[in-house]
Order: structure tokens, then C-alpha cells, then sequence
């Protein structure tokens, strides 16, 4: 007997590109007169929230913790799941090239750690996990371009294998003054918001900025 | 020099007044942790070309503002 897949559900998005913050296909910050170091300053100010590491990450970490940020707040509550129960699935197209290229800049005076540690792609799984206390499967893939029936299948396969509960999935890409970031919650149950977790549903919202 | 610690552990929402001179740079104190432990050996090499040579020191030079400016402050007099 085939055992079909059942059916997982968005129950939240978040996107980030041209400067604005869209949290389920709908801008919620903006601020469109500073670099993408300015952006990046004032949407965490327009958080609220307090967590001095946030200054210290490089620019793809601030932009996919901010991403989290907006993604999980209203919507998740993690004492539902285990820790272990909650994964990270990220991709992009650029790895971490924008701090590899600032890290061997600064090799030319003085090596800098702080921007070492962070010339990998899956440091910024890392900052998000830390700052929700998640502990489940994590991984981070390279793609030329953002590839929805990837995500779908596999986290699709994580989810009802019951490697994970839920998981924390999409794209966070960074190189110089070019970005854009887009994270789905994805979960077993429909929440209020809920949509279906297919390819064509997560290209829906990837594009909700007309990009 | 508080400033230059500001500057190169980027602590963008720390203002020079609000380090105490004896305040703990670590754990309880500042809160900074061992990558910024490394980043403070850089300031020393860039901005006062003193090299940490024995790592076992940086306890001590770096448990506060006060003991990171005696510990230049020596350096410096006795290469004056």
C-alpha cells in the first residue's frame, strides 16, 4: 500500500527585499533612504526587541535573522515543539561570498575573526537556532536560482518523515547592495493564515514583492 | 580606548559612558565573548603595535578598561 504524503500548510511567510519587510505577502517596514547596512539597522530597530549580537553578525545573517524575526513573531509558539523538533532549511545563490570577499579584505591589514566566523553560508541557521533555542535537522543549499520544488520535496520529506515537526525553510541571499530573503513556517497543522505547502504557493509569495 | 572597543567589537548600542572602567569585560560584565577576546588582540597590534605574546596574559590584560591601559601604558614606557 502507498503511503501518500499528507498535506503540510504555510502557517506564516516573511520577505525582505527592496528595503521592505512583508510579513504574509503584506509590508510591515520599510525605510527606503538608507544603504542596505542602514535597512538592515532600522528594521531591527523597528523590532523593538534587545539583542546586542544582532550588530555584531554580518549582513546575511542580519538579513535572515530579521526574516526569522518577523516570520515567527504573532504566529509560533515554540513551546509547542521540542527543540529538536523545530529545523532550518535555507538556500541561496551566493553563499557567503559578500563576508568571504570583505574576511580576505581585511587580511590585507589585519585578519578580522569577527568577520572569520562568519565565511560560511550556515552561520546564519546558526544565529536563528540560537535565538529560538531551535535544535532540529538544519541545512543549507547553493542555487543558482530559488528552486521552490526543491524546498517542497525536502522539507516536505523531513516534515513527514517526522525528522522535524516543523520547519523554518526558504531563501537568504546577499552579495554587496543586492539581497533578498524569503521564510516560510511550515507545519502540520493549518494555522489562520494557512496555505498549502506546495512549489506553486511558495513561488506565489517569493514573487508577492514583483520580483 | 573605549571608544576603540566600541569601534572594533561594533557594540553600535554601547556608548563609551555606559563602560565602567572596572567593569568586567566578559561574561557578567560587557558580556563579551571569545571571538571579541580575539578582536581586542587585534586592537592592541593596530592601534599600539602590541603583540599579546603570552596568550596565558590575556586574562588578566583584558579583565577591564583600567587593565588593558596599564597594560599599554607599561608597554609603552618601557619602549619609551
Amino acid at each position: 500500500m502507498i503511503h501518500l504524503p499528507d498535506q503540510l500548510y504555510i502557517n506564516a511567510s516573511s520577505l525582505i527585499s527592496q528595503q521592505v519587510v512583508y510579513k504574509d505577502r503584506r509590508p510591515v517596514f520599510s525605510d527606503q533612504g538608507s544603504d542596505l547596512q542602514g535597512f538592515l539597522r532600522s528594521a531591527y530597530q523597528g523590532l523593538q526587541v534587545n539583542y546586542p549580537k544582532f550588530y555584531k553578525m554580518d549582513n546575511l545573517s542580519k538579513l535572515g535573522w530579521l526574516c526569522a524575526e518577523w516570520l515567527l513573531r504573532d504566529h509560533f509558539s515554540g513551546e509547542v515543539y521540542r527543540p529538536q523538533d523545530v529545523g532550518v532549511v535555507l538556500s541561496n545563490a551566493n553563499a557567503s561570498l559578500d563576508t568571504d570577499i570583505r574576511y580576505f579584505e581585511s587580511t590585507r591589514q589585519f585578519a578580522s575573526p569577527a568577520l572569520f566566523v562568519y565565511t560560511l553560508p550556515n552561520i546564519v541557521i546558526g544565529e536563528i537556532c540560537i535565538r529560538h533555542h531551535f535544535q532540529g535537522e538544519n541545512a543549507f543549499f547553493i542555487f543558482e536560482h530559488f528552486d521552490a520544488n526543491f524546498i517542497e520535496q525536502y522539507v516536505g520529506n523531513l516534515v513527514n518523515n517526522n525528522i522535524l515537526q516543523a520547519c523554518i525553510c526558504g531563501w537568504v541571499d546577499c552579495l554587496g547592495d543586492g539581497y533578498k530573503a524569503a521564510l516560510f513556517l511550515v507545519e502540520k497543522k493549518p494555522g489562520p493564515q494557512a496555505m498549502e505547502f506546495t512549489a506553486e504557493n511558495i513561488l506565489t509569495i517569493y514573487h508577492s514583492d514583483n520580483g | 580606548m573605549k571608544r576603540q572597543i566600541i569601534e572594533q567589537l561594533n557594540m553600535q548600542d554601547i556608548t563609551p559612558e555606559d563602560i565602567g572602567d572596572d567593569q568586567p569585560l566578559f561574561v557578567e560584565g560587557l558580556g563579551l565573548d571569545s571571538i571579541d577576546a580575539l578582536e581586542l588582540i587585534v586592537l592592541l597590534q593596530q592601534h599600539y603595535k602590541i603583540k599579546l605574546s603570552n596568550a596565558d596574559d590575556g586574562p588578566k590584560v583584558f579583565r577591564s578598561v583600567r587593565t588593558m591601559a596599564e597594560y599599554i601604558m607599561a608597554h609603552q614606557a618601557q619602549n619609551a
